[in-house]
Order: C-alpha cells, then structure tokens, then sequence
C-alpha cells in the first residue's frame, strides 16, 4: 500500500523524452532574446579561440622542430 | 595534400565567415528559440571529433598490426585534433543546456559518455607523453577502446532515454534550418582535415629530426 505513492511520485518525476524534432518559429518571444545571446556568443567564440589556440601550438611547435632540423644540418652538412 | 592545403584553409576560412550569416538568417526553433542556434557550432563539433577519431583508430590498427610509423603519426593527430573538438562540444553544450534546460550539466547517458570518449583520448595523450619506451602501442590500444566507443556516444540518445535531443533532429530538419546546419558541419569536417594535415606534417618533422640526431651521435 505504502509504495503506490512511491511509485505514483517516480512517474511524476520521470524526465521528459528527449526532443526527437526541431520545429522552426518566426517570432521569438522577447523574453528569450536576452538571456541566450551572451551564451550563444559565448559558445561561438569559445570554438574560435580554441581552434586559433590549437593551430597556435602547432605553428609554434613546427617552429622548434624546423629550428632543430636546421641545427643538427648544420652539424651533419654532408646530409 | 600539400598543395591543396593553402587554397583549402582559404576555402575554409571563408566558409567559417559565411556561416554566421547563414546561421543569423535560419529561423527560430518554437520552444528553445536563440539559444537553439548553438546546435549550429555544437553539433558539427562532434562531427569533427568523429572524423578525427576515425582517422586516429584506423591509424592505430595499422600501427598496432603493422609497425608503420606514419600510421603513428596520423593516430596522434587523430587524437589531438579530436580532443580540441570534443573540448569545443563539452563547451557549447553546458551554454545551450543552461539556457534550455536550466541547468549546466545533467549525468545522463549522453552527456556522461561524451565527456568518457573526450577523457579516452586525454588518456591516450597524456599516455604518449608521460608511458615512457612503447608508450605508442599501449596508446594505439587506448585509441582503439576509444573508437569503439564512438558509435555508442553517436547512438545513446536513441537507446537511452534522455533529456538530451534525439539523432532524429538532424535528419528531420527543415531546409531553412537543414541548409545552414549542413554548411556548418562541411566547414568543421573541412577543419579538422585542415589541422589533421598540418598536425601530421609536424609529426613527420619531428621523426626526421629523431632521425637526423640518430645519425649524428652515430657520426659522434
């Protein structure tokens, strides 16, 4: 007897399905417009900093690989 | 590659300029509206963890069955490229969660098994540059856990119930949100080919200085 409400409150609690389709809108309400954009640009920004970040230390990598080929060439002139 | 890769980061780069326009003129979606708009970059960043991580499995494979030291060089290009790109989904998607969901972080199955996959392939660095002598097969196996992963991450929203949007989203889309999306995700894959080329150019690099101080301190 006791666990039906157990059970009545697990259903209750349960998380919604997963949205399974995007449907597009033309009017945003206004109360959306503000709270999401620092967070939209957040994001964007985020994946261009990381991507120039990255690219970064592969050009400085190269750098000090190249820099090492051209000393141990000076070293070794017969290769 | 060599010669396509100056008109191809060209391509690119303009590619990563068009698409904000694309994406500011796609329209709304009815219950999350702007912060929807996410999807566009956050989406099309595991696309280019994914293609990375193929690239880094088939690579180990070779290196692991075969010996073959390019194949290394392509696995830890993989690797690091997939990692950058995993970074940038764990980023967007906590900042589209926290306005859609009310929440930065949810422990359900997909969001668990991507940060899993994003940590496989931290593993497999931090094992290349701390595992010492014959750390490169110990990470090539790494790799291949990894990669079998992928499928299960790409597929636990389906399997699973979650709070996370189902794969069904993309093929479901309209054009006007679909256009824009599919321009998105072939800039990102062209991305991550672009820095997969230039990440496995300073691997070759790297093994012919090896080479080049072998032959010195043999002459010494």
């Amino acid at each position: 007897m006791m666990r039906i409400p157990l059970l009545l409150a697990a259903l209750v609690l349960q998380p919604p399905p997963g949205q399974s389709e995007f449907v597009p809108v033309n009017e945003l309400p206004a109360a959306d417009k503000l709270p999401a954009a620092p967070f939209l640009i957040a994001a964007y920004a985020f994946v261009w900093i990381a991507v120039m970040f990255y690219l970064w230390t592969i050009w400085r990598r190269l750098n000090k690989v190249e820099a090492d080929i051209d000393a141990l060439a000076r070293k070794t002139p017969h290769r | 590659m060599k010669k396509a890769f100056g008109p191809l980061l060209v391509v690119v780069a303009v590619m990563f300029v068009v698409a904000p326009f694309l994406i500011a003129n796609a329209p709304y979606e009815s219950t999350m509206g702007l912060i929807q708009k996410i999807f566009y970059y956050h989406v099309p960043s595991w696309f280019a963890m994914y293609l990375a991580i193929a690239v880094c499995g088939a690579a180990s494979a070779v290196y692991l069955f075969k010996g073959t030291p390019i194949a290394d060089a392509y696995a830890t290009a993989g690797a690091e490229v997939a990692v950058v790109f995993g970074l940038c989904g764990l980023v967007t998607g906590p900042l589209w969660g926290r306005v859609a969901w009310g929440v930065w972080w949810q422990w359900d199955v997909r969001l668990t098994t991507a940060l899993l996959l994003e940590l496989i392939f931290v593993a497999y660095l931090m094992v290349r540059r701390f595992g010492g002598p014959g750390a490169e097969k110990l990470a090539a196996a790494t790799a291949l856990f990894g990669t079998a992963t992928a499928p299960f991450v790409y597929k636990s929203v389906d399997i699973w119930r979650t709070v996370h949007p189902q794969t069904t989203v993309i093929p479901t889309l309209k054009p006007s949100m679909g256009g824009p999306f599919a321009f998105s995700s072939l800039a990102f894959l062209l991305l991550s080919a672009l820095l997969l080329t230039a990440r496995v150019h300073l691997a070759k690099r790297q093994m012919m200085v090896d080479e080049m101080y072998l032959a010195y301190e043999d002459q010494s």
